[in-house]
């Protein structure tokens, strides 16, 4: 009797949960990628936590507040390690809707994931997206802070610039009377304006193409 | 009346000059791509030739004529002929064209810079699509470093004719490059040079044209540098010199960009695999960490004969990784500075650093070819006494800054791009093989070569060496006029112009006709340049009629 009813038991076990059912989903663990030389073995034990936050999960959801770890039924265990679950009611004669499922899940993956020290990448319930992070804004973009650094450094520097210019002409054009008297005295072939000491071997004229002289000039009356 | 003309502090401040305008991103992103499309080492004969025949000689008489007629392009090409003041035009046309878009390039480095104080960077990581299920959809079909170029920091359109508005972002980052070039031109000679620097047929054709470009030969800027040079200067050994520098950065600039390649590839081949040993893993649910990519040959074999059906849904997916494929890809352009370099930094470790440091080298080469254009367009202008009568220097590098930035705002557009596209490929090209044709036969057959020599040997106190004679008289025009020739024939042959437009659907480039009013544009590019040559005979020869018609009756 017993053993018929352990029979009945087995087979909707098996019934509710294989590939593919109804309301069944598919996890996907890489602890070796994740923990390297710190890796777990998957056994029963980690198996009994799975189905623990699973249920912990769904208890979370309105309604849904009697789940047992009963319910969460696994199957189909490989190497990978991959498997699928279910989560039935408290009859167990029927599993609990996917949507139902799903949003508890996510709702919890920060808590499932940190359990079994993984994160999104490798602790993967396929058909359950994550929500991703988003990077982290700060309230002003960094790049124009630094773009304000730059122009103020250059707007600056442009000013003193033009300023030292102005001044450097204004202190010519008061020193020019004097200087004038000396060029006199100082019989340069050429003249040179601006104040601009004479020293016949340090200015260097424009040199211009004697072969082609102002037009008026070569015009000259015979 | 003359005032007495700026010069350099040391002849060594001259060279330097020379060298920053010289050594520009051509050097970075043009030199390696030809090397890695026309056999790598073997693109360096062509090359060194080339450099020899024609990009020593046609350097040194740039700068012979600049400092022999120690006056800017205009003023130069009016002294040897008055009737070629019109190549003097020309140069300062094709100056004012190339520092119109120049620029936007050193405001992207700009952008870039900025963007790099940041963990992780920006072009390293896909941003959340709307629901934060996932990437945007855009950056997956694409790269990341591709989707934070077209749209992040270009914000491109999908073809040329939609034009979209001036995006703010890239409009300030040009307004800095601009006050930038400004604040190290405001004051002449004394501050340019003080920006220091860090250097089949088709092969040939483009060593030829690689060397021509490279060197900036024909925009005047050589010809503004070498007329503040003292008379006595030896700019022969400045040219050998400089040319040397600049195909030596050329070459060290592959040698960095092969590395960068190599690592990109071999990155890129080993996500490729851990992807395929994912994949394989996940469908066959084997032990995590038994596929490793030693056995991942065996273990194929032994799954596509255990479980041939499972094994042939999974195998449209499974890509067939090749280190080869990934070396294959060849870029040129903003292409690999703004992507190709990036994804590899992005990879590697303190990438923030690297990251800063690279842009930092663009900026510092942008901004030293932008100070040699300037000085080629402002040169002629302050040469010019009516100008400088109404307006200090000050102002008038002011002025001609305001006036490219504004036009450069059409760069910062939706569109921009193509247009930049545009202005690359034609502004310069054809018109400055023609300038530097004119200018090389004015110098010998006009002037007359004699009397060049005679006034260089004058001024120098050196005498002109016979190689100089033959490639400024015979073999360099020769070669400048088969290189325009065959850009010529090509773009005629091929009929209507095309360009890459991105497509935001897809992820990738396709390509597109050019509507009619860019050709036309594009024309005009082209045409108002080389048309300044004989327009300013035509002009020249005019004027002299009407003042010998005045002039007659007098006499």
């Amino acid at each position: 009797m017993l053993w018929l009813l352990f029979l009945l038991v087995t087979t909707s076990h098996a019934e509710l949960c294989k590939p593919d059912a109804e309301n069944a989903f598919k996890v996907r663990l890489s602890i070796k990628t994740a923990l390297g030389d710190q890796s777990y073995t998957w056994d029963t034990n980690e198996e009994y936590l799975f189905r623990a936050m699973v249920a912990f999960s769904m208890r979370k959801v309105p309604n849904r507040e009697a789940t047992e770890i009963s319910h969460v039924l696994l199957c189909n265990v490989t190497q990978r390690v991959s498997f699928w679950f279910v989560v039935t009611d408290p009859s167990k004669n029927h599993t609990l809707p996917a949507v139902e499922v799903q949003s508890a899940i996510r709702m919890n993956r920060n808590r499932i994931n940190n359990a079994f020290l993984l994160n999104d990448q490798t602790l993967e319930f396929l058909k359950i997206p994550a929500t991703l992070a988003p990077p982290t804004d700060s309230a002003v973009p960094v790049w124009i802070i630094i773009f304000g650094v730059v122009f103020c450094i250059v707007i600056v520097a442009i000013t003193l610039l033009i300023l030292s210019g102005i001044r450097q002409r204004r202190r010519k054009s008061k020193g020019l009377p004097e200087v004038e008297d000396a060029e006199d005295k100082c019989e340069t072939p050429i003249t040179v304006e601006n104040g601009i000491p004479c020293d016949p071997l340090d200015t260097k004229e424009v040199h211009l193409n004697e072969a082609f002289v102002p037009e008026g000039e070569r015009l000259t009356p015979l | 009346m003359e005032k007495a003309r700026p010069l350099w502090a040391n002849p060594l401040q001259f060279v330097f000059a020379c060298i920053s305008y010289a050594v520009g991103l051509g050097n970075v992103w043009r030199f390696p791509y030809l090397c890695q499309m026309y056999g790598g080492g073997s693109f360096l004969v062509p090359y060194i030739i080339m450099l020899i025949l024609e990009g020593m000689p046609l350097l040194y008489l740039e700068l012979a004529v600049g400092q022999r007629m120690r006056q800017g392009s205009i003023g130069a090409w009016r002294t040897i002929s008055p009737y070629l003041s019109g190549v003097g035009v020309a140069s300062v046309v094709v100056s004012f064209f190339l520092s119109m878009y120049y620029n936007v390039i050193n405001a992207w480095a700009f952008w870039y810079i900025f963007h790099s104080f940041q963990d992780p960077l920006p072009w390293s990581v896909c941003p959340l699509n709307a629901n934060r299920t996932g990437y945007n959809e855009e950056c997956e079909k694409a790269s990341s470093t591709q989707y934070f170029w077209y749209r992040k920091t270009l914000n491109i359109s999908p073809s040329i004719q939609e034009n979209g508005g001036v995006q703010w972002e890239p409009a300030l980052c040009l307004i800095l490059a601009w006050l930038v070039v400004y604040l190290c031109i405001l004051r002449g000679t004394e501050s340019t040079g003080k920006l220091e620097q860090l250097a089949n047929p088709k092969a040939w054709i483009n060593a030829a044209t690689q060397i021509f470009f490279s060197l900036g030969l024909g925009f005047g800027s050589l010809i503004a540098f070498a007329s503040y040079n003292e008379p006595s200067n030896n700019c022969q050994k400045h040219a050998i010199i400089v040319s040397l520098i600049n195909s030596a950065t050329s070459i060290f600039a592959s040698i960095v960009t092969f590395s960068i390649y190599g690592f990109k590839a071999t990155f890129n081949y080993e996500n490729c695999l851990n992807k395929v040993i994912l994949l394989l893993t996940n469908s066959f649910d084997l032990e995590d960490g038994f596929l490793t990519p030693s056995n991942l040959e065996q273990v194929k074999s032994y799954l596509a004969s255990t479980y041939p059906s499972q094994y042939g849904e999974v195998l449209p997916q499974i890509k067939n990784c090749s280190l080869e494929a990934e070396l294959d890809t060849a870029v040129q352009g903003t292409g690999l500075a703004f992507i190709v370099y990036t994804e590899a930094i992005k990879n590697m470790e303190v990438s923030q650093l690297w990251s800063v440091l690279y842009f930092f080298m663009l900026l510092m080469l942008g901004i030293g070819s932008m100070l040699g254009n300037t000085a080629a367009i402002l040169t002629p202008l302050t040469d010019s006494k009516a100008i400088t009568k109404h307006l200090p220097k000050e102002a008038i590098s002011g002025l001609v800054c305001l006036i490219s930035c504004a036009v450069g705002m059409v760069f910062t557009m939706e569109a921009g791009n193509y247009w930049f596209d545009i202005f690359n490929d034609y502004a310069a090209t054809l018109s400055l093989l023609l300038i530097v044709l004119v200018e090389t036969i004015a110098v010998c057959y006009v002037y007359g070569l004699r009397r060049f020599e005679g006034d260089l040997q004058s001024m120098t106190g050196r005498s002109l060496n016979w190689y100089w004679k033959i490639m400024w008289a015979g073999v360099s025009p020769l070669l400048i006029i088969s290189l325009l020739l065959f850009y010529l024939s090509d773009y005629i042959l091929t009929g209507t112009l095309q360009y890459q437009a991105w497509d935001a659907s897809q992820g990738q480039l396709v390509t597109k006709d050019y509507p009619v009013y860019a050709l036309v544009f594009i024309g005009l590019l082209v045409a108002s340049a080389t048309m300044c040559i004989p327009l300013a005979a035509l002009g020249t020869f005019v004027m002299r009629r009407l003042k010998r018609g005045d002039a007659a009756p007098v006499a």
